[in-house]
């Protein structure tokens, strides 16, 4: 095995636990003893609790125990809001694990039933009688602020959460440009929907006072620190398992009531409790993402120049402030609203906006989907406007690639790339002159095809700790990582991201197997328990390579330090003389001189004869804090066929060039810009969520709600181009949300550019049939 | 809602993975519990509760069905194959094989239902094309992978299949699994 | 999601359905299942006794019988769809029951239990409307033979006696010559039909429309045959402008219901463009 593993398509090393159906999901664990639980949510988007009887549900056989918020408000803690952007004003309320005596949304909680098994539980539900006194809801942002509507809660007149604002275009930058462009976009509610359902196991050890909690996290330490809070439990006596997690999209970064309590009940009953939601659950108590309505203004030249953007978004929160929440509509949407392009001037006037509906967080992409997503229709709706070719005036604005690192308007350093590039490589794929000229002809036989293109810059690596803090993140952005080398030479690597789905079980091995000359095989990758790893931040934000990687390298080259050492002393040579080559350590100039990597790492434990000031063992571990975030960038093309007379929308085409830096294993890379693609064709396309005027959900299953499937698409084509990223040790940038930031906006521009000839400009996402098909039909009378 | 029933046991007879159990259960009861939470075999799993998404396919009788959708006592006196009785590590099916070769999983918990219903789409249509195939797995949701990695897993184990169907192309098929392997990330 | 707790039996003939049926007026009948058990999960339904019918052993199959296709209730749509004699002489029917669900549904899912579930966004309906199916079965009172149009009352309501169970279906085979489709519009997420066009279709020796026969699914609360535009349709030669004309018609017989996802005038418009996409597809 030689360096280049990193960098080649080593299948995953996870796989086969999966397909076998071994892996062990939270849902999965199964312990003597164990009790269900069940959670009672409100059907009413506000109202007053005025009373709970849980008498008949305490009767039925096989209830254990029925809480309500009242038996719980004086023995846990509410759940926390864990970041809080700077001068926003933020309104942090407390969201108490089950509702004392107001519910403010439909899928609140309000009693959890715990019983001897899942159907008893839920049984248990139907026989607890709740009064309500129903109150007006709000669903809509807007509603919301407008004067009289519902207020959800005494501290945030008007329900807003926070106002935030950043850049420098101001009105008189407007005021004296030579174009403007004008819209207003809304950025549909969306559920993330990861396969596995949201899960919680806990067992409470008398003996030791230890709570083990397992719970579908993306982030088990951030779990473990805030239940800890919530719980009162020690943070050396709880330990939080997530290993195997049926991926999470941004939903299972928050800590939510529900695993709160089933710690408690463990704790409270003595017994090992599980929960686990049910779609219709998920769809009410598990975070939502986006939904926004933005006001944009985009400013340039007749030349195809920009020259300033800003864009007032009201960002609806739902009822409480998720964990992570605030930080989405602000820090990870207003700074990249410029995007990739030289726009001197660029502004973000942000309001988050209490509503009752289920709250909102990460979700995919969380922010910079909807940055892109509206910058990249404004430079199109900009083109339209000055009569220029949509990617001309992309390549006229694209930051060229002697500009880095570059500053954009809001401050943010853009560590290396060559956008034009991936540009010029998506267009030469896609035949960008050819399908130009052949819409002409099919539009003059009444066929309407679109080309949507987007080029994008996006946030990743989401490190350094000292701009979380400067941020308002209520944590530290660094990763830790230990690699410990058994005595034959084996090796343990302990990584505090959390990957679950992503396949860092296999490319860290690659990280390592490079690094120290040995097979992949010989590495195994752990992750997701607290009790085996010191600390870490988790999996989000596209940070897990750039920084759970390169903390990765650094422990890696810290072994190889110390081995380096040993093997100096065992070859009778002076450390500087000594080099690690293909798998060995050798005497410069003397190669024949020589130890294995195994010889070495076995002497380190046998310690007979080590040198002067070296312990014995062979383990390192890195904090590595990054040194700045890392920017992903590429070009996506879509070309779509718009069926006129039904409004339905064909993709034909998908051609997707990115940019993540070094790329560690292009299979990997390549699965998840295919998974990207899906969600963000899922937003333009098909997903939505819809309250009602009373803030019901409308699409509660995935009976209504459309998933993308997979006779939706084509089959798409990647490349990639590499340009390392110079703030981390492997020169790589993240891959995991770039799909989904690309795909949104270009499809939909390629729909709106097959629709051109009827003059529409703007279809609200997602784009169903009726809704495209309306455009045309409006189009076709203002004719 | 509202009244309470009692809930008679009944004994259901299942062959699960060539095993035979004898257990008594509730009636309603649904299949996909019966595996995970009485026998242990806990790799079906339940993703949507409402029929959409097939983490919970299984063969009952060899037919790919929704075990979520489906009474245990339904299946009293038929055989089920689970994710955990159609290969093992040591000796995958041609459709495990084809997800792990073409990475056709990530998070790994739709797979064992789009294996169990990939299984059964080869055993009706042994050699789909790319569209078939898409069309085919409109029983499964799959959040993680675009399906595209999912369509080149049950080509893969189509061709696997197909050539092992004749002794003498067995040797031929390792030659052209390498050859669709070095597409690598191009359309197909 | 769980169902309510039930009584469960399990019957081997149809007397043996009937006689469980009139012991207990609350019990339903459950086959595959992939109708009753989704509603049950979610608790729209809980029936207090299931009375299990799949193990009935006449109730299966298909069979060619003096000009019609005869199909056993208890028949799945996977069994439907590769039939030879359904894919030969009753096409759209193989059309339609291979596009039900799913590979997994179709596998579970009966065309009795489809039929008499009554599911206004099924596509059979529409196929048994436009190949005018007789349902036939037993009741308490004795056997029952209702034709197709008129079976269908409204949304999860038919024609079928109380206590009944539907034994099979019988399908007219069309006149020689005649071609028939089933066009679907599939709802994205629960895969039922938005609108669904079942035509059966002849054309005489000018080539102009002689057999016309026309059903919705998924318009409204209830399938029906589109009876203006099979008019309009009969005797006009085979042209865009007579196609069109009379589709233009198929929404007149039903009342369209509206979603979140099609409106009312959407649903109207989508009969119509299907309607005459289903017609040019079965010309010759």
């Amino acid at each position: 095995m030689s360096a280049t593993v990193f960098g080649s398509q080593v299948k995953r090393r996870e796989d086969p636990r999966f397909i076998t159906g071994r892996g062990r999901y939270t849902d999965d664990v199964q312990l003597p003893g164990m009790l269900y639980a069940a959670i009672l949510r409100s059907p009413h988007a506000h109202a007053r609790i005025a009373s709970i009887d849980t008498s008949k549900a305490a009767q039925l056989p096989g209830v254990v125990r029925v809480y309500t918020g009242a038996d719980l408000q004086d023995r846990m803690g509410t759940i926390p809001t864990a970041w809080l952007p700077p001068e926003s004003d933020i309104k942090t309320v407390a969201h108490p694990a089950l509702a004392v005596d107001t519910v403010r949304y439909v899928g609140d909680g309000v009693a959890m039933v715990v019983a001897t098994d899942r159907y008893t539980a839920r049984d248990a539900l139907d026989q607890i009688h709740v009064r309500y006194e129903v109150l007006q809801a709000v669903a809509e942002q807007e509603l919301a602020m407008a004067p009289g509507a519902p207020q959800l809660h005494a501290d945030a007149p008007n329900n807003i959460a926070f106002h935030w604002k950043v850049g420098n275009a101001t009105d008189e930058v407007f005021a004296q440009a030579e174009v403007v462009v004008r819209h207003r976009i809304r950025q549909q509610r969306l559920v993330p929907n990861p396969m596995e359902p949201r899960a919680s196991a806990a067992q409470y050890d008398p003996s030791t006072g230890e709570l083990t909690v397992w719970v579908t996290s993306q982030n088990p330490h951030i779990h473990r620190f805030i239940l800890s809070g919530v719980l009162g439990v020690p943070e050396h006596k709880l330990r939080v398992v997530a290993t195997d997690v049926g991926g999470g999209f941004g939903a299972k970064i928050a800590v939510y009531p529900d695993e709160a309590l089933v710690g408690f009940a463990a704790r409270d009953l003595g017994r090992p409790v599980k929960w686990t939601e049910d779609r219709r659950e998920h769809f009410l108590a598990t975070t939502h993402g986006r939904d926004q309505v933005e006001d944009i203004e985009l400013a340039g030249t007749r030349d195809g120049t920009l020259t300033a953007i800003r864009v007032k978004a009201l960002a609806n929160m739902g009822a409480y402030l998720s964990t992570a929440a605030p930080g989405v509509p602000t820090i990870l949407f207003g700074l990249i609203v410029p995007g990739p392009y030289q726009i001197p001037y660029a502004g973000a006037d942000v309001y988050g906006v209490f509503t009752n509906t289920t709250p909102t967080d990460a979700y995919r992409g969380a922010g910079r989907p909807e940055a892109t997503y509206l910058l990249e229709r404004m430079v199109d709706l900009f083109a339209r406007e000055i009569g220029m070719d949509p990617v001309e005036v992309r390549r006229k604005n694209l930051i060229p690639k002697d500009a880095f690192p570059y500053h954009n308007a809001m401050g943010l350093e853009y560590d290396s790339g060559d956008y034009h590039r991936a540009l010029n490589r998506a267009l030469e794929m896609a035949g960008y002159a050819d399908f130009r000229a052949r819409q002409q002809q099919l539009r003059a036989a009444g066929r309407y095809v679109g080309v949507g293109c987007t080029t994008y810059v996006e946030i990743c690596g989401l490190g350094p700790s000292q701009v979380a803090g400067a941020v308002g993140f209520q944590g530290g952005l660094w990763e830790s990582s230990t690699v410990r080398v058994h005595p034959s030479g084996k090796v343990t690597v302990f990584t505090g991201a959390s990957p679950h789905g992503q396949g860092e079980e296999t490319t860290f091995a690659q990280i390592v197997a490079s690094k120290l000359h040995i097979p992949v095989e010989d590495i195994e990758v752990i992750h997701g328990d607290t009790a085996r790893i010191a600390m870490g931040w988790g999996t989000y934000g596209s940070r897990t390579t750039p920084v759970g990687g390169s903390a990765l390298a650094v422990a890696t080259d810290r072994v190889i330090e110390k081995a380096k050492k040993i093997a100096a002393h065992m070859l009778e040579v002076s450390e500087a003389d000594v080099e690690f080559v293909d798998g060995s350590f050798q005497a410069k100039g003397a190669p024949q001189r020589r130890a294995s990597f195994q010889d070495v790492t076995l002497q380190a434990y046998l310690a007979w004869n080590l040198p002067a000031g070296v312990e014995p063992g062979l383990e390192a571990s890195a904090f590595y804090d990054p040194a700045n975030f890392t920017y992903s960038f590429g070009t996506h093309l879509c070309m779509v066929e718009v069926d006129a007379e039904t409004g339905d929308v064909t993709i034909d085409r998908y051609i997707a060039v990115d940019d993540c830096g070094r790329v560690i294993n292009p299979m990997i890379a390549e699965g998840q810009v295919h998974g990207g693609i899906v969600q963000g064709i899922g937003q333009a396309l098909y997903e939505g969520a819809v309250y009602d005027d009373q803030a019901q959900l409308l699409t509660g299953t995935w009976m209504d709600y459309a998933m993308p499937k997979a006779r939706f698409f084509p089959n798409f084509e990647t490349a990639f181009t590499e340009t390392p990223s110079p703030h981390n040790p492997l020169g790589v940038k993240g891959i995991g949300e770039t799909g989904t930031i690309a795909a949104t906006p270009t499809v939909v521009n390629a729909v709106l550019d097959a629709l051109a000839p009827f003059g529409v400009r703007e279809i609200p996402m997602p784009l169903t049939p009726q809704r495209v098909w309306q455009a045309i039909q409006n189009g076709r009378e203002a004719e | 809602m509202g009244d309470l029933r009692s809930s008679v046991q009944v004994p259901v007879t299942v062959l699960v993975n060539g095993r035979s159990y004898t257990v008594d259960v509730e009636p309603r009861l649904l299949l996909v519990h019966l595996l995970r939470d009485v026998l242990g075999l806990t790799g079906t799993h339940i993703g949507c509760d409402t029929s959409q998404c097939g983490a919970c396919t299984v063969l009952v009788d060899g037919k790919a069905v929704k075990s979520c959708t489906m009474l245990a006592v339904q299946a009293d006196g038929c055989s089920v194959t689970t994710i955990e009785g159609i290969g093992s590590v040591e000796n995958l099916h041609p459709v495990q094989e084809g997800f792990w070769e073409k990475h056709g999983l990530q998070c790994g918990f739709c797979t064992p239902g789009v294996i169990m219903a990939a299984a059964d789409l080869l055993r009706q249509h042994p050699n789909p094309t790319d569209e078939e195939i898409r069309e085919g797995l409109e029983g499964v949701i799959c959040r993680c992978t675009g399906y595209q990695n999912i369509v080149r897993a049950v080509r893969y184990a189509a061709e696997r299949m197909q050539s092992a169907d004749g002794e003498v192309e067995v040797a031929a098929t390792a030659g052209l699994d390498r050859g669709e392997g070095s597409q690598g990330g191009a359309t197909s | 999601m769980i169902p309510s707790a039930f009584t469960y039996e399990r019957v081997h003939t149809v007397d043996e359905a009937l006689a469980s049926l009139a012991a207990n007026p609350e019990a339903k009948l459950i086959a595959g299942g992939h109708s009753l058990l989704p509603l049950m999960k979610m608790r729209l339904a809980a029936p207090a006794a299931l009375v299990d019918i799949q193990a009935i052993r006449n109730l299966h199959g298909v069979r060619e019988v003096d000009g019609q296709v005869v199909i056993g209730a208890l028949t799945t749509h996977a069994e439907i769809s590769a039939h030879p004699v359904v894919r030969s002489l009753l096409p759209a029917l193989a059309e339609a029951a291979a596009q039900i669900g799913d590979l997994q549904v179709r596998n579970r899912g009966t065309i009795g239990g489809n039929l008499a579930h009554a599911d206004p966004s099924s596509d059979l309906p529409a196929v048994a409307l436009a190949y005018n199916a007789t349902l036939r079965g037993l009741s308490p009172a004795g056997e029952f033979a209702l034709p197709a149009d008129g079976f269908f009352l409204g949304p999860l309501t038919t024609a079928m006696p109380e206590g009944a169970v539907l034994t099979e279906i019988a399908f007219d085979v069309p006149p020689a010559g005649t071609q028939s489709v089933y066009q679907k519009v599939p709802h994205p997420a629960s895969g039922y039909a938005v609108v669904g066009v079942a035509a059966v279709i002849g054309t005489d020796e000018n080539g102009c429309f002689n057999y016309v026969r026309i059903g919705v699914t998924g318009a409204g609360d209830v399938a029906y045959r589109a009876v203006a535009a099979e008019a309009a349709l009969m005797g006009q030669p085979p042209t865009d402008e007579a196609i069109q004309a009379a589709a233009g018609h198929a929404a007149e017989d039903g009342v369209m219901g509206e979603d979140l996802y099609a409106s009312a005038d959407y649903r109207a418009h989508l009969v119509q463009v299907h309607t005459a996409r289903a017609i040019r597809r079965a010309l010759p």
